[in-house]
Order: structure tokens, then sequence, then C-alpha cells
């Protein structure tokens, strides 16, 4: 018997299996049993309604997508009157996801959708800051501080925050979510980046520039978890290019609590169930009771090896 | 007892969608631009609607693997067989891929996914606007409307008559045909615009549906207007998910107060009103 269930401070979760968010909606629900996951992470919503990006928002690399998509949202009071209880029913954890074009209403919007059926909130710090240029919050350590520091001011759920990978190191970033309270990280979000046909001379997005997510991109997050375990105390949840049970307990061996599992679900609709399934086996097959035992049990490189090598 | 029954039914499973996976009965070339993929899919064929679609996983062929799945509306629905087929034009590297499944091969299909084709009650004299791969998206819609009694007109577009095709997916419901092509010069909007009218005045439509031309799209909205009936355009998009999650397919449409939206081709459509849709 294997207990997959972990905690992210107070947040218990049945297994360390979520989405990331933006990755799943309603219609999942009618191809996979979202009960089994081991919390529900939603789209990110703002406070105003938004369109998103011009069209086309998606192009593709190998072993890589390339999306801009630009946040639409359809507002709060959609996300509290229809949103959450669709989801309510599962029985498993509910994080929102926010974001804001100020630390001021980050903290504005937290407050709204505090209400009983939500667990926590992710904050999506991968967003503009329009007093800063446009430079997204999460690419300062000083504006991640506020972005966070603003949320828990405003309501008692726990704040995961969102970091993005773009940044030169994602240490400090992390220290200022740690030492405005976040509650967690999510460590990270997709890379930016660009694709232009050749043929036509033009960008393949509308907006030019997008985020580059999948499989390619699963060294570099896994690298900055290992980074940031070293750094912070509270959990992290491991994010970027995860297909399956295995690349999640890498993910756990470098130190993360648990993972989000995110453009796998646009190919493989089974993805999340079938990792949660490869972990328990994993554990059986290496005589691991927890699956909480796996964080962070990356075995160091044996220090003589190199001198046998060299003998 | 009803219980039981509409758990055999795919329309009312707890999981309505899925990946089916489906073996290769046939993948032939049609003309020199065009594949059709016969595949076995009992389940499928059962809940599948015209105008819905299904997002397919790419086999790897020369150790490169298409990424993301890519969608392919219904070219045929045959419940009884237990079949469905797919009509496409290999453009990519993801139909570049599917183009190498051969029978014995099987392929993953996400679906039946989308919003299809419905006819309202009272329809009888169905006009279907095709041009390309429209043709492959609409010719269900003609058995469909076959089996319900409802007579159906079908202008079948192409760039040259050789490449014009499906005729008989078509005259085999009695679908009466009216076959253009650019080399011929009758399929400009204009010239189909006065073909119509005539065929109209002698025997009227009462819905439209069309697909695969911007041009044809402009004219079934004329159509509609003039005639003061309802008219429905499929449209396609290149798409992330395919199931309404990552919102990378939207295309513009007008909504009720004729305000310009995005909205989801894969989840809210890929069907959408004509007067609504705005072309892609």
């Amino acid at each position: 018997m294997v207990d997959l269930t972990v905690s992210i401070g107070a947040v218990k979760l049945a297994n360390p299996i979520m989405p990331a968010s933006g990755t799943i909606a309603e219609q999942l629900g009618d191809i996979i049993d979202l009960g089994q996951l081991g919390a529900i992470v939603l789209k990110t919503i703002t406070p105003d309604i938004r369109e998103g990006t011009r069209p086309p928002r998606v192009a593709e690399g190998r072993g890589a997508t390339l999306f801009s998509i630009g946040i639409p949202s359809k507002g709060p009071d959609y996300f509290l009157e229809n949103v959450i209880p669709y989801y309510s029913h599962y029985g498993v954890p509910l994080v929102a996801s926010i974001s804001a074009d100020t630390e001021e209403d980050f903290g504005k919007l937290s407050s709204y959708i505090t209400v009983p059926e939500i667990t926590a909130i992710e904050a999506n710090i991968s967003c503009p800051n329009l007093r800063d240029n446009g430079k997204a919050f999460g690419m300062d350590p000083s504006a991640t501080y506020k972005v966070i520091k603003s949320m828990k001011e405003s309501t008692d759920k726990p704040v995961w925050a969102k970091l993005t990978p773009n940044v030169g190191d994602v240490r400090t970033i992390a220290l200022a979510a740690e030492a405005a309270g976040a509650d967690a990280l999510i460590v990270g979000n997709a890379i930016l980046g660009m694709s232009i046909d050749a043929d036509t001379r033009k960008p393949r997005l509308g907006n030019v520039i997008g985020g580059v997510t999948g499989k390619a991109i699963k060294p570099i997050l896994l690298r900055m978890v290992h980074q940031c375990s070293s750094a912070v105390s509270i959990p992290i949840i491991g994010c970027g290019g995860i297909s399956n049970g295995e690349d999640a307990v890498e993910y756990l061996l470098a130190g993360a609590t648990a993972v989000q599992i995110g453009t796998e679900n646009f190919i493989n609709t089974s993805a999340m169930i079938d990792a949660i399934d490869w972990i328990y086996s994993y554990c059986h097959r290496q005589n691991i009771s927890r699956a909480t035992d796996l964080t962070g049990a990356l075995c160091h490189l044996d220090a003589n090896m190199n001198q046998e090598e060299m003998a | 007892m009803i219980n039981d029954l509409c758990k055999q039914s795919s329309l009312c499973r707890e999981f309505p969608i899925e990946e089916h996976v489906c073996p290769i009965l046939s993948n032939e070339m049609v003309n020199e631009e065009y594949r059709l993929m016969v595949v076995e899919a009992p389940v499928a064929a059962e809940s599948a609607l015209p105008g819905q679609f299904f997002h397919l996983l790419c086999p790897a062929i020369n150790n490169e693997q298409p990424y993301l799945r890519r969608p392919m509306s219904i070219y045929r629905i045959d419940r009884e067989a237990g079949h469905i087929a797919f009509l496409y034009k290999v453009t990519g590297g993801g139909t570049r891929s599917l183009a190498k499944l051969t029978p014995g091969d099987s392929l993953n299909a996400l679906g039946p996914l989308g919003k299809g084709f419905s006819l309202p009650s009272g329809v009888s004299h169905v006009l279907i606007v095709a041009r390309g791969v429209g043709l492959a998206t609409l010719a269900p819609l003609a058995t469909y409307a076959k089996r319900q009694g409802v007579r159906v007109t079908a202008v079948l577009s192409a760039r040259h008559r050789e490449l014009l095709m499906s005729q008989d997916e078509f005259s085999s419901v009695g679908a009466k045909l009216i076959e253009v092509s650019d080399d011929y010069g009758n399929s400009a909007p204009e010239s189909l615009n006065v073909i119509l009218e005539d065929k109209h005045s002698q025997d009227p439509f009462d819905y439209i549906a069309t697909c695969g031309s911007n041009r044809l799209l402009q004219l079934a909205k004329t159509l509609c207007k003039r005639w003061n009936i309802p008219g429905k355009v499929a449209l396609e998009a290149h798409m992330g998910c395919g199931t309404g999650m990552c919102y990378a397919c939207v295309a513009p449409i007008l909504n009720e107060s004729g305000k310009k939206e995005f909205k989801r081709v894969c989840l809210d459509g890929p069907v959408f009103d004509v007067g609504r849709a705005m072309g892609w």
C-alpha cells in the first residue's frame, strides 16, 4: 500500500498530480474523471473582461508548442457564478488562478474570490506590470514581493506564486515570494519564444511573441525547481514539460512536493490519471511507502566516481 | 432497464468523448490532392454528427512526431458498418504522417468533438454550398438530411474539374448536384448567384450549409438574408487542444448585440450561424 497524499502547507492533496492553469476546461470532465486529481487548478481570471490576443494563437515545434493566448477572461462574476459551481462537485481542492495589471488589483481580486469552495489562490505573475512598461511582475523581485504581499493582506486562503522562468536567477524571485508570505511556489511557466514562417516572412503568432511549453522545456524547469528548492523552505509545485509519471517523479526528486501537467493534456487526455497510476507503481517497485518521501530525494553522484574512472 | 439501455448508448455514457483506437481499413488517394481514410470506430460512428470532428494523434514518420493532435472533420458516418471516414489534403507534417497509415495500423482519434449540424424541424430542402475540403465536412450532412426525409441540392466547387470529388457520396443519397469549377468559369459567387436564384424560384430552399470558402460564405450570407432562411457555416482553425481548454482556435463571431467576440471553433463551433460568422 502506497500513500500518495502530499501536503502543500495546510492543503492536503490525495496525490501530487494537478493540471496546469489553462490546460483543462469543463469538457475534459466528459473525457476523464476529474475527481481522481490531487487538485483542480482553474484557468487564470482577471478583474476585467478580456478577449485575448489576435489569432493565430498557436504554433508548433519539435516536442514543443508556442502559444500566445493573452488570458481571455470572463471576469470574476462569471467565475463565481458558473466556473466554481461546475467544478466544486468533484470534491477535489479547487485552486483559482488570478492575474491583474497592478499589485492592488491582485489583492482586490483575491479578496473578491475568497469563497469557501476555493482552497488556494495561484498568482500568475508572468503577466505584464502596467506600471513598469509591461515588464512581467515575476521578472522583478520587488514587484513579485508587492503582488504576493497584497494578496496575503487580502485573503486568508493560501497564496501560491507561479514564477516565470524568463529571469536570470529564479532564486531571487523565489526568495522574494517567500519573504512576502507565499505559501507555496509553482515553478514555473512558459518560456518566451517566437516563430517565423520563412515562406511568408510573417510571424506565426498574431502576438509575435508567445510562450514555449511542452516536453522540450522540461530540463530547464527541472533545473529551476532544483535551484529553488535549495533556496526556499516553502513547498514547490513543479511545472514544465511533464508528460507522464516518470517526468513527475523527476520533479519530485528535484525538490517538488507536487506537480502540474499542462500541454500534455492537449495530446493525451489520460496523462494525469496515468501519471497517478505510474507514481503508485513506481513507489511500490522502489519500496517507498509515501509519495511525499520522494520530495528532494535526489541521490548525489558518487564523489569518488571520477577518480575510479580515471584510475 | 432504461438505465441499462442508456449505458449501451454512447450518447448518455458518463464519458461521451473518448480516445478511440481505430483500426485503419483503407487510406487511398482519391485524386492528385486528396486522400480518403476509412477506419473502424463503431462507438464513434454511433454518436458522431455531421459537422463534428475528431482530433487525431499523428504517428511519427522519419523520426519526426507531430506534437499536437490535428483536427479533422468527419467525411462519412456509417452506423451500420461501424465505420467513419476522413477526406483530407496532404498539406503539412500532420497530414503527411496520416498519409503513411495503412491497413493493420491504428489511429488514435479523440472525439466526436464540437457542435455539428442539426436541421431545424420543418426544413424540407437543404442547399449545400461546398468548396475544396468543405466537401468533406458537408458530405455527411447530405446523408443525415436524407435520413430525415429532407431533400438536398449540393453545389460542389473546385479549382479544376478533375479536383471535384464526392459526387457519388452526395448523389447516392439522392442529392441533386451542381458541379462548378474555376476552369469552367462558373464557380464565381456572381455566377452561382444566378444559378441558385433560378433553382430557388423552381423549388425553394429553406436551409443553407456552407464550408471551405470565404467567398461562398459571403454568398450564403446574402442568400439567407434575401430568402429569409437559416444558414450555417462550418469553420476551420488551427487548434491546440480541440476540447475548449487552450483558447487557441478562436474566430471572430458576432454576438446577439452584433458585437464581435472571439469564440472557440472547437467547442462553440465548428458550426456557426452564417449571419454571425465573419470568415477565416
